[in-house]
């Protein structure tokens, strides 16, 4: 009875370690912003006129709000308001395009006087709130193609928006809520398919669509075979074809050195002296073969047979690879396309310095190259609080939001980094863990919508200071500067905290 | 299943931050790149410039030298309250130039930092020295030497060339060699032999603290590194005939080039109206009063220009009419004023006819040289007019022409000829014969040369035969030029059929009054002048007057071209302006005082069509 009691007050209590966690990242940020701009802007961390004691007043109003939302909002009502709330900020997301105030080539600021805010942000909680909502009903069922879409579509409609009003990166969070679908039932296959998009776009870009499709060859028809576990008569086959066809254009190309004299010259793309070489030779049609049209050709022979095989077995997984492989080639076709015409200049520009495709030090390149220079020079045990050189003398440019990675790394050094990553992972596996625990499907799902928005914030924004992702323009969450930001995550993990204590109440 | 999905979601976080953490491994622990690039941020590079090479003319005069001058910096957060009236008074500036100054280095004061930011560029020494004794009232003012460009001849701003401080688009097109806030040639002299001039810059290493204030040098200098002085530069250009030819192109529109026929080194060069040396090491104060100037002065016409060449053409087509055998010395042709074959008769000038080779170069027969050109192109030798078309190009290639010379301008353009292929492009295969095309004999239609090209083929004539690729630059020690400028450049045409067309050219000059000779009027006895006189259509109004010369006959010191736009007769004002240089340069002074009052008098800018 004692004992039932005890357990009984814990659990009603809060999730302390969430809280502990979110005020140490607060703090360790706001130390941090002071850091990066001390040099440049002199004054106390509470100067209210600089970005630190800004910074502060965003914190206290932060802690308030939070303090709102554990105390005096009741924990139910969020269930309810999920749909108007998100049919609220969808409003706001498109107003802003048209009555907003331009910052950096983005329309997605609402500015009352001084103060500025970005509804991007609250959308992340207004769509979490709403998948969780829809999710949790009793008939829900991801499989139900009607569902799938209009789950769908709850996350596309914030997210094109969102493009629309040129904030590619926060969009790009978006992304995220596949790990909480693949956590509701989606197949696991479909992180597999999203990630072979990603690595057949780069393959495409960095080597060529050969090796590209070569690639694809390989993963669908190694999948098709784990699955139904003959993997040696794949080794024998389709092994034996990819060893060939990687083989191919190295062999033509040695072949013709072998039989033209003079093939080098060809190689050497003076059009006047390829031309003579060719006409000497009667072996010069081996230089013509394109041996992406022979691996097109050869593939494109087996396409019947693997088609005719899946109705026969009624293999279903065989006939949707068959639709992926042509979806990959089509990708592969289109990727130049994409890359040239659908993103904008300055995106082109960051994924190709990302690649490697483009040395630009001073440009695109330089953000980057400036910011892994602060991180480097800090080694083990960083320089020390406010001793940094790289980040306060502003070679680092948005070191105090953006960037304020670099600070963490140029003065509290690897151990400082290491630190910082834990809290990250810690919290969100505290998150993931608290919602596995909960009863109430919404709970659980808004959870690992809280936990994928973070995620993909850390990732993308620590991966970017360290030449890990492209530059994508969002903050480190709850250490960047920035109100939106800062209040935007306050409550969507509050609001997760709330939620959580109303479980612990029925235990 | 063996994992359940939040379990593999955990894992995938785990890798996640694995691979985050390993990143960060690498860059902050196992790679030193980043921390040896970090000390670069911190060490600071203080540039020592380099003094720019001197150029020469060719007998050791100085056409371009330095003299110091210095830039003002301002380091903002060094500098105190001041007497902005005081400084200015003693800057030599408005007072409200350095308020604005101060205000915009305030604004951004944070990409600013502890630099130090140029306020004043290229200020004399005397007003230096007055700002160097009150320096100590004005803390963070300090003055920096700098050498820019002194000019004491006048050797043409198109010729020189000018320095600039080097553009976004020049850093992109030389990485790794320039900073910016560097200077570099941007034309003439100065771009072709930037290499030389520029020489190799040097730096003080200091180091910053963590304020970025600077303690010491590094390592007591031990990495140091001293500028070295770019190379002294020496022209072939000779600095009197140089002037000489400035003096006589004012107020005119064209160019003048001299070359030395042994060695096809360039004697002068002019480009009329060009840019005023004392306008050259100010540059950017004159940039868009010169772009904009409706006479184009920033445009150096010796080598860019291209023009029809006229009749001085005729020389070429005659030389390859003999060189085919379809033309002999003594071959004679009616003229009856004018080529009558076709529906036009060029005019021609009132002579005697039938007249031979001799006297149509002398007397500039347009319609013998239609004949002559005729045939060339319906010789029976050939196929068609086409083959013998593309051969006819190949001859006059060979003179230098359709193509760039290949001398050290690098602005040089290369003018065009006509090929069959040009005629089947415009006219359609099949669809062209010689009364077509025959005005390219007299140097009209599709021909179009450089004054340069022409100077050349005056080289050309005074070498019988061959020629050496003009050039600016004379070889010396530590500057080496290419061996294109040392060898000899045959045409087609043999070197014996040269001497028949170059007594034509001496009647021309020396055949006295009333002989029918175009350029008698310019004859200087003693000299043996042999020119050849043209008068080019300009669509744009009056004719341009056109004369090409070489002197002596025999073993030739010198070969000028000149070329003035909407001048009317080659005799007008061409020859006379080609005829005083020969002389100066022979003689050492010119005894024709009324020809050179006229020509320094005449004034005919008005007649040029402005854009």
């Amino acid at each position: 009875m004692d004992t039932t009691f005890s357990r009984r007050s814990m659990r009603q209590s809060y999730d302390w370690w969430l809280v502990a966690f979110y005020l140490l990242l607060v703090f360790f940020g706001w130390i941090n912003i002071y850091a990066a701009i001390h040099a440049s802007e002199p004054a106390s961390i509470i100067d209210w006129s600089t970005r630190s004691g800004k910074q502060m007043v965003w914190i206290l109003t932060a802690f308030g709000l939070a303090g709102l939302i554990l105390f005096l909002i009741p924990a139910k009502l969020w269930e309810g308001a999920s749909i108007p709330l998100y049919a609220f900020v969808l409003v706001l997301l498109v107003a802003v395009i048209f009555l907003g105030v331009e910052v950096k080539g983005s329309r997605s600021w609402f500015a009352f006087g001084p103060v500025r805010f970005q509804p991007a942000e609250i959308s992340k909680i207004s769509t979490s709130l709403m998948l969780a909502f829809i999710m949790s009903r009793t008939n829900f069922k991801i499989s139900d193609i009607k569902h799938f879409l209009l789950m769908g579509a709850v996350i596309a409609v914030p997210m094109l928006v969102i493009v629309a009003e040129s904030e590619t990166g926060s969009a790009l969070v978006y992304v995220g809520f596949i790990f909480m679908l693949y956590r509701e039932g989606l197949s696991g296959w479909f992180l597999v398919l999203i990630g072979m998009a990603i690595l057949l776009f780069i393959l495409t870009l960095t080597a060529s669509p050969y090796v590209s499709i070569l690639t694809l060859i390989g993963v669908l028809t190694f999948c098709n075979m784990l699955q139904s576990g003959r993997l040696l008569r794949w080794a024998g086959t389709c092994g034996l074809y990819i060893l060939i066809m990687a083989l191919l254009p190295w062999g033509l190309r040695t072949l013709a050195g072998a039989l033209i004299p003079g093939a080098a010259f060809v190689q050497a793309e003076d059009p006047f002296v390829a031309e003579t070489v060719l006409h000497a030779s009667s072996w010069s049609f081996l230089l013509k073969i394109n041996p992406l049209y022979i691996l097109l050709g050869t593939s494109a022979l087996f396409l019947p047979w693997y088609a005719w095989r899946s109705y026969r077995e009624k293999n279903s997984f065989m006939s949707l690879s068959l639709v992926a492989f042509i979806a990959g080639v089509a990708l592969v076709f289109s990727t130049q396309i994409i890359f040239e015409k659908v993103l904008q200049d300055h995106q082109r520009k960051r994924i190709e310095v990302l690649l490697g495709m483009k040395e630009d030090p001073s440009g695109v390149g330089y953000n980057v190259a400036q910011s892994m220079i602060a991180i480097g020079s800090g080694g083990l045990t960083g320089k020390g609080y406010l001793q940094g050189t790289q980040t306060s003398f502003g070679f680092v440019p948005e070191q105090s939001t953006d960037f304020i990675f670099c600070t963490v790394g140029e003065e509290w050094g690897f151990l400082g980094c290491v630190f910082v990553i834990l809290l990250y992972v810690l919290m969100i596996w505290r998150i993931i863990h608290d919602a596995e625990h909960s009863r109430a499907h919404f709970t659980r799902i808004y959870g690992y919508c809280v936990a994928c928005c973070l995620f993909m914030h850390l990732f993308i924004n620590i991966g970017m200071t360290i030449g890990l992702m492209p530059v994508i323009g969002i903050p480190l969450p709850l250490m960047s500067y920035g109100g939106s930001s800062l209040w935007a995550f306050t409550v969507l993990i509050f609001i997760f905290i709330a939620l959580d204590h109303e479980e612990r109440k029925y235990f | 299943m063996a994992l359940e999905k939040s379990h593999k979601l955990l894992i995938g976080l785990g890798v996640a931050a694995a691979l985050l953490i390993g990143k960060l491994f690498v860059i902050q622990l196992v790679d030193d790149k980043y921390k040896i690039n970090a000390s670069n941020n911190s060490m600071l590079y203080d540039i020592i410039y380099p003094t720019r090479g001197v150029i020469y003319d060719r007998r050791g005069n100085i056409l371009v030298g330095n003299k110091v001058a210095y830039d003002i910096l301002v380091t903002p957060k060094e500098v105190q309250a001041f007497d902005t009236l005081m400084l200015a008074d003693i800057l030599n500036v408005e007072p409200d130039f350095i308020r604005e100054k101060m205000a915009e280095y305030a604004r951004n004061k944070r990409r600013i930092g502890y630099q130090s930011m140029v306020m004043i560029k290229q200020m004399p020494a005397e007003t230096y020295m007055q700002f160097a004794e009150v320096q100590y009232k004005f803390p963070g003012f300090k003055g920096q030497v700098r050498s820019i460009r002194d000019y004491p001849f006048n050797a043409g701003g198109n010729l020189l060339g000018y320095v600039t401080e080097v553009d976004q688009d020049y850093l992109r097109r030389h990485p790794g060699e320039y900073r910016p806030g560097d200077y570099a040639g941007k034309t003439g002299i100065e771009a072709a032999r930037e290499k030389e001039l520029r020489g190799e810059k040097g730096y003080h290493i200091y180091l910053r603290n963590s304020h970025g204030q600077i303690e010491a040098s590094y390592q007591d200098g031990e990495f140091d590194k001293e500028a070295v002085p770019g190379k002294d530069i020496i022209t072939t250009i000779d600095a009197d005939l140089q002037h000489y030819g400035q003096v006589l192109m004012q107020n005119k529109v064209g160019s003048v080039v001299a070359i030395e026929p042994k060695t096809g080194e360039i004697l002068a060069l002019v480009s009329s109206p060009g840019i005023d040396v004392d306008k050259l090491a100010e540059i950017n104060k004159y940039y868009n009063q010169l772009v904009q100037d409706p006479y184009r002065p920033m445009n150096n016409r010796a080598v860019q220009g291209f023009y029809p060449p006229g009749s001085v053409f005729k020389l070429v087509n005659g030389l390859i009419g003999l060189q085919e055998g379809t033309l002999q010395s003594g071959s004679l042709f009616p003229c009856a004023h004018g080529y009558t074959l076709g529906d036009h008769r060029p005019g021609c000038h009132g002579h005697k006819s039938p007249i031979n080779l001799d006297e149509a170069i002398m007397m500039s027969c347009n319609s013998y040289f239609t004949f002559a050109l005729r045939d060339i192109l319906e010789s029976p030798k050939y196929a068609d007019i086409g083959e013998a078309m593309d051969h006819w190009n190949a001859y006059v290639q060979s003179f230098g022409f359709g193509h760039k010379l290949g001398s050290d301008f690098p602005s040089e353009t290369g003018g065009s000829i006509p090929s069959a292929k040009t005629y089947n492009r415009l006219y359609g295969k099949g669809w062209w014969k010689f009364p077509t095309i025959k005005s390219i004999s007299i140097g009209q239609g599709e021909v179009t040369v450089t004054p340069m090209q022409i100077a050349n083929l005056a080289a050309t004539v005074a070498n019988r035969g061959w020629y050496i690729i003009p050039h600016i630059v004379k070889e010396s020690e530590g500057v080496e030029i290419e061996d294109k400028f040392k060898e000899r450049q045959y045409t087609l045409v043999d070197t014996t059929q040269f001497k028949k067309v170059i007594h034509g050219m001496w009647m021309a000059v020396n055949g006295g009054p009333g002989s029918g000779g175009t350029a008698t009027s310019v004859a200087v006895a003693g000299l043996d002048i042999c020119g050849k006189t043209g008068t080019a259509q300009n669509p744009r109004g009056a004719d341009n007057s056109v004369f090409i010369c070489f002197a002596p006959k025999d073993n030739p010191k010198i070969a000028v071209a000149a070329y003035i736009e909407n001048a009317g007769f080659g005799a007008t004002w061409a020859a006379p302006i080609a005829s005083l240089l020969v002389e100066k340069y022979l003689t050492g002074e010119t005894n024709r005082p009324a020809m050179e009052q006229r020509i320094l008098d005449g004034n005919l800018m008005s007649r040029v069509k402005k854009d």
